[in-house]
């Protein structure tokens, strides 16, 4: 153990004094009565979700499953884009066969860096605040891939929508949280006079499908 | 241990400082203009929370929790983090902090590194150590980007650059960047820093980054941001290294709904901010394969040691007391002479320092309760303000002049006659200044109230006497 270390703890110990034994039960009784879970139904849910997701400027789409790659092929052209990365364990049969796509595994920074954008799946949404929650996984891609391009198209099933945060950081964290990066809407900041801009260095456009 | 927090020890006293900046009126358009926007922001976003009160409360006892039981938190953060293939390094004050990062990089070879914004690494003067050991340090922060390049102090713990508006930044990146051309619409302004950073977010192989929060049972650190550049500093380089003061620890990972809910609302009056990055150790194939996370103490162990003081360390940094003190609002941020300013830069500076330095600010305080009323964390921080004036009384801080007058005054206030005599006394020197029943002019330190302030002249005959006189008439 370091010298550092030693000091730095004896210090607080010495700092707070003596403590009654049961540090887990004084945890547990800390007080949460703030909202645990929403009570909107489904369709208000879900429209929740999409007028959050469109206040920071976010592009949304609705679809039902068989129609999930036209939807894709339209929000793309929207936006001009011809060929988008794509995670391996993004499903084939969402990818319309009018674009052109291109594996993320091999793709190194200069590639997604030249590319146009990136397609992927997510791991969970916040209606109330409008976040999509990546994990990470085999269809959402290695962080880089969806911070790289200048272009993030990502598709949320309904049932991943919950409304509170409470809700979805359980969701995420019971399965594997322990790489969660958390997205509400495209990169921005606030610094020059704290009037927020839209597009600094993450994607500058970010559209999202909800399949129903 | 030698505490220092940033050049807080060497800066003038408040309100010599404070006198100086509040004449700058570009500067106090700037405060007026950026401060009355976020706060309507913030304003609107907490009133849609029902349960506000409700998550503050948690995130006291959170907190305050945390802070009684610090030891077996860091600890078991040292032990979750390690399993992950992260290194824990522990530093007793801000030299040993910055020798550790310098080392660290040094002994990659790393001749540039580009930075996450941090606060604490202003209170620990890290830029200055990197450059003294020839590693050139990049701010990545659009507002660090601004308070770098315009060789500047930070003045806000959320947007250092507050101080400056679009017109200022823009004659900044023209010259630093090397541009013919630029407007100064903030798209344009934040699309030249864009441009500016990418060639070295995808080039340079060290990052350097703060952290909101430290996660005891998962060993994870959180990240909250907006601008995406803390993502690429987090992600692409193959070597981070992360610095947090000891007070950053959570207990859980369910302990971020809280601060989560409570930060972006506070801080820029978002809903949530766009980006919040959690990771834990290293992730094969994801990010960098080499992490370092170092836990500064820098005397906040000395700040625990006081129970009354001691919910100072729960601050979550969200800038929301600063927007919302009437006294920020006129000054800005540099006239508290630390990196941190405003109502928590007022009670934490002089603490971390051991009350020896920065003894004027827990004085910069009309004591109006509005930094209380925003904290999203709750810290009582009026109350610490008379605390610290208090210790700093006992300690003889106060200039002579002003105690023997506050002896004086208890002396007369104490007695009835004590103070009908000082009334007549005053009611016959009062004349050389008073003019339209005002007092003018008046010397030495009590010129500091009517240089500034309208203070009635005493009438002619005072309660007491008029009181007595009645009753006298009548009996």
């Amino acid at each position: 153990m370091s010298a550092a270390k030693d000091e730095i703890l004896a210090r607080i110990r010495r700092a707070v004094g003596s403590r009654p034994p049961g540090r887990a039960a004084e945890y547990q009784a800390i007080p949460r009565r703030y909202r645990q879970a929403g009570s909107l139904d489904r369709a208000a849910l879900l429209d929740l979700f999409e007028e959050r997701l469109r206040a920071y400027g976010a592009g949304v789409y609705r679809a039902l499953p068989a129609d999930l790659p036209a939807t894709i092929a339209s929000a793309a052209g929207a936006r001009g884009k011809s060929r988008l990365l794509v995670p391996a364990g993004v499903p084939a049969e969402w990818l319309p066969e009018t674009l052109e796509f291109a594996p993320v595994e091999s793709a190194d920074y200069a590639a997604l860096d030249a590319s146009q954008g990136a397609l992927t799946a997510c791991s969970g949404a916040i209606a109330a605040t409008g976040s999509i929650l990546l994990t990470h996984g085999a269809a959402e891609g290695r962080r880089a891939v969806t911070l790289v391009p200048d272009y993030h198209l990502c598709v949320v099933r309904a049932e991943q929508i919950v409304e509170t945060v409470p809700e979805a950081f359980r969701r995420v964290h019971a399965v594997d949280a322990s790489l969660l990066t958390t997205i509400a809407g495209p990169s921005a900041t606030a610094d020059i006079e704290l009037t927020r801009v839209q597009g600094v260095h993450g994607p500058r456009t970010l559209d999202v499908v909800i399949v129903e | 241990m030698s505490v220092r927090v940033g050049k807080a020890a060497g800066a003038p006293a408040f309100p010599s400082a404070a006198r100086k900046l509040v004449q700058n009126s570009q500067l106090r358009q700037n405060l007026r203009r950026a401060t009355d926007t976020i706060r309507g922001k913030r304003n609107k976003v907490v009133q849609e929370m029902p349960d506000w009160q409700e998550l503050r409360d948690a995130a006291h006892a959170i907190k305050e929790h945390t802070v009684r039981h610090l030891d077996f938190y860091l600890e078991r953060f040292e032990a979750n983090c390690a399993r992950a293939g992260g290194h824990v390094h522990w530093a007793r004050d801000a030299d040993e902090a910055n020798a550790i990062i310098v080392g660290i990089f040094k002994d990659h070879g790393y001749s540039e590194v580009i930075k996450v914004k941090t606060m604490t690494s202003d209170e620990t003067q890290l830029n200055a150590a990197l450059l003294a050991a020839g590693i050139r340090p990049h701010e990545t922060d659009l507002a660090e980007v601004i308070v770098q390049l315009g060789d500047d102090e930070p003045s806000h713990v959320v947007c250092p650059s507050l101080h400056r508006n679009r017109s200022e930044v823009r004659q900044i990146f023209l010259e630093k960047m090397n541009l013919s051309e630029l407007s100064e619409a903030p798209e344009d302004l934040a699309a030249a820093s864009r441009s500016y950073l990418r060639e070295k977010f995808l080039r340079i192989g060290a990052g350097f980054s703060g952290a909101n929060f430290a996660i005891a049972d998962t060993g994870s650190v959180c990240v909250v941001e907006s601008e995406g550049n803390g993502r690429m500093c987090l992600t692409l380089p193959n070597l981070l290294v992360t610095m947090l003061g000891v007070e950053k620890l959570i207990p859980s990972f369910d302990d971020l709904e809280v601060f989560l809910q409570l930060l972006p609302r506070s801080a820029t009056g978002e809903r949530m901010n766009p980006y919040n990055s959690i990771w834990t150790g290293v992730a094969p194939g994801d990010g960098p394969q080499e992490f370092h996370v170092v836990l500064l103490d820098n005397n906040r162990t000395g700040v625990m040691a006081d129970a009354e003081a001691r919910q100072t360390l729960d601050c979550i940094r969200c800038g929301a007391c600063l927007n919302s003190c009437p006294v920020f609002r006129q000054t800005g941020g540099h006239a508290y002479g630390s990196s941190y300013s405003g109502p928590i830069g007022a009670i934490l500076t002089p603490q971390l320092q051991s009350l020896e330095h920065s003894r004027s600010l827990p004085y910069a305080s009309s004591l109006c309760g509005a930094c209380y009323e925003v904290c999203p964390v709750k810290i009582n921080i009026p109350e610490i303000l008379i605390h610290l004036r208090a210790k700093l009384v006992e300690d003889g801080y106060p200039p002579l002049a002003e105690r023997a007058g506050m002896k004086a005054a208890a002396v007369a206030f104490a007695d009835g006659e004590r103070l009908a005599a000082a009334h007549k006394l005053a009611r016959l020197c009062q004349w050389p200044f008073e003019h339209d029943g005002q007092l003018e002019n008046l010397p030495g330190m009590l010129g500091g109230w009517t240089a500034f302030r309208d203070l009635p002249a005493l009438p002619r005959q005072s309660f007491r006497e008029w009181w007595a006189e009645r009753q006298g008439g009548r009996a």
